[in-house]
């Protein structure tokens, strides 16, 4: 196995009374397509939005326990969550355009953080450059280039899911997590993404959060299966998919519950 | 017809019954105050201050208090934006899962309660105290603790209806509660807080009896935020406790005035707010 980008140890998330996740360990790889499997109220999100301390912003959330990226616990103290969530971005299921125009959604990022990077030219041009690039990289260039000051909420929903992944890899983040990111698209626009993060995998590392057994077989390269909270099910897919362990895995994978 | 198609026409007819008493009283002040005060209308009400007796029907206008009142009210406006936004940006991004965020929103709306004399005998108590006598600045700070509840929890239920995956688009980027705050839920809020600032304004302008004690009244145009300053409902007030007709017809004009006012502040509002829209996430 690869060597693991995300260490999460211990970790447990209580909303109020109610303990969503227990005594979470697992990790995820560097590159690739890491799916979090497993049916609804599982924890799936739940773990997801811990790894970027969303989880946070949500009332009466208590979180204990460690998540190491590259070795540096995130919920410690001293770190800095801005950072974090620079360096490992979110896109949720359904599409939430900034109330702006597509050139400034995907601007966004790069101007909160006062980081414009490229080669040459004013940082009006780099800017530019950026929003090319990153709406090139999410598939969406060809379908906007010619109104990039339009208002983002003129665009059809598949066309805004492309642009928060747009917007989200225009901070260049080297974690990329994916809260069931097609669940609100229909099966053409959801393949388009699909297609975008397999095509990022190789410098991304990317967590799709899902419930789709069968996106989870077409995309991911790791799985997890989470049950009740709990890790019941880890390692490369094929070996989950052909050989698991867990008899609930297999109950779940065979289609008798789920 | 049965007891379910009965009930139907029944609460129908009801609510175009209570559209209809709306819609005419409002239908019936705007022709009392056409009918009253149009024929009082001209010029020189609108383009001079009183002249000497013009309270007695001789020459003059009222430009001392549309001025006055767009002065105090605009100030008003101002200061209690200044304070009720920081104070709205409070209640939903830092306190949210603290008691104090209650403890606001009540107060906030057990002083949207308080009848604007008290605000305005209050102000006056608090000016005697200081030692400063009635005027423009004692107006706006009446009026801007008068406007700023109407102003906080109308920017506040603004805020409360963004959706929370819209600000945690921006917390996913990295951006900071103040980043998000000011770039994202304000655009996203824009044409409502555009109304809830309106809402503010035509509450300030037409209030007469905050400014009554703490602005006072004068025939000169506001040059001073120490001096006093004229307003309009106190020149309706005073025009129409005059035993003179031609004098209270003058005060239908002052009224229409007033009314054109806010009726023009409201459409251009509206234009404006309509011109955000395009924007918002739904």
């Amino acid at each position: 196995m690869k060597s693991a980008r995300l260490q999460v140890q211990n970790l447990n998330v209580w909303y109020g009374p109610q303990h969503t996740l227990k005594d979470m360990c697992c990790e995820i790889p560097d590159r690739g397509i890491t799916a979090i499997l497993g049916p609804s109220g599982c924890g799936k999100t739940t773990l997801l939005k811990s790894l970027n301390r969303l989880l946070e912003e949500t009332e009466n959330t208590r979180i204990t326990g460690e998540v190491y990226l590259d070795g540096k616990n995130i919920y410690d103290p001293d770190a800095c969550v801005t950072e974090l969530r620079t360096k490992i971005g979110f896109l949720a299921p359904k599409p939430f355009p900034l109330p702006m125009s597509i050139y400034d959604n995907v601007a966004y990022g790069p101007r909160v953080h006062g980081r414009f990077p490229g080669k040459n030219g004013s940082r009006k041009e780099r800017l530019d450059d950026i929003v090319e690039r990153n709406l090139r990289a999410a598939g969406l260039w060809q379908e906007v280039h010619d109104r990039l000051r339009a208002p983002a909420s003129y665009l059809s929903t598949g066309q805004q899911q492309r642009l928060c992944l747009a917007r989200a890899l225009a901070v260049q983040p080297e974690v990329l997590l994916c809260d069931e990111p097609t669940s609100a698209l229909d099966p053409l626009a959801a393949q388009r993404i699909e297609s975008q993060l397999f095509s990022l995998k190789e410098d991304v590392t990317i967590i799709v959060v899902t419930h789709l057994l069968r996106q989870a077989r077409r995309l991911a390269d790791h799985v997890l299966v989470l049950w009740m909270g709990e890790l019941i099910e880890c390692g490369p897919s094929s070996q989950v998919f052909n050989q698991p362990v867990d008899e609930r895995t297999k109950a779940y994978l065979s289609g008798d519950i789920g | 017809m049965n007891r379910r198609m009965i009930e139907e026409k029944l609460f129908k007819g009801l609510m175009l019954a209570s559209l209809l008493i709306v819609l005419g009283s409002l239908g019936l002040i705007f022709l009392t105050v056409l009918k009253h005060g149009l024929p009082a209308l001209n010029l020189a009400m609108l383009t001079q201050t009183p002249k000497g007796g013009y309270y007695l029907g001789k020459e003059g206008g009222i430009l001392n208090a549309i001025v006055g009142s767009l002065c105090l009210a605009g100030g008003a406006t101002i200061i209690a934006f200044l304070l009720g936004f920081p104070i709205a940006i409070y209640l939903q991004f830092y306190a949210t899962r603290r008691r104090i965020a209650e403890v606001v929103r009540l107060t906030m709306d057990v002083l949207w309660g308080i009848p604007s004399i008290v605000y305005g005998a209050f102000a006056f108590i608090l000016m005697l105290w200081l030692g400063v006598r009635a005027s423009l600045l004692g107006g706006i700070l009446a009026l801007a603790f008068l406007e700023l509840p109407i102003l906080t929890r109308g920017m506040d239920e603004a805020f409360t209806m963004v959706p929370t995956a819209l600000k945690e688009a921006s917390y996913g980027l990295g951006a900071t509660k103040i980043e998000t705050a000011m770039k994202v839920v304000i655009r996203q809020t824009a044409p409502v807080i555009l109304t809830a600032i309106l809402l503010a304004f035509g509450r300030g302008i037409g209030d007469a009896a905050s400014v009554l004690f703490t602005a006072g009244f004068t025939d000169r145009l506001p040059d001073s935020l120490f001096r006093p300053v004229a307003s309009l409902p106190l020149a309706v007030f005073f025009q129409l406790a005059t035993p003179f007709p031609a004098v209270q017809q003058r005060a239908y004009a002052s009224a229409l005035v007033l009314t054109a006012l806010i009726l023009f502040i409201s459409i251009l509002s509206r234009a404006l707010a309509n011109k955000m829209k395009k924007h918002i996430i739904r």
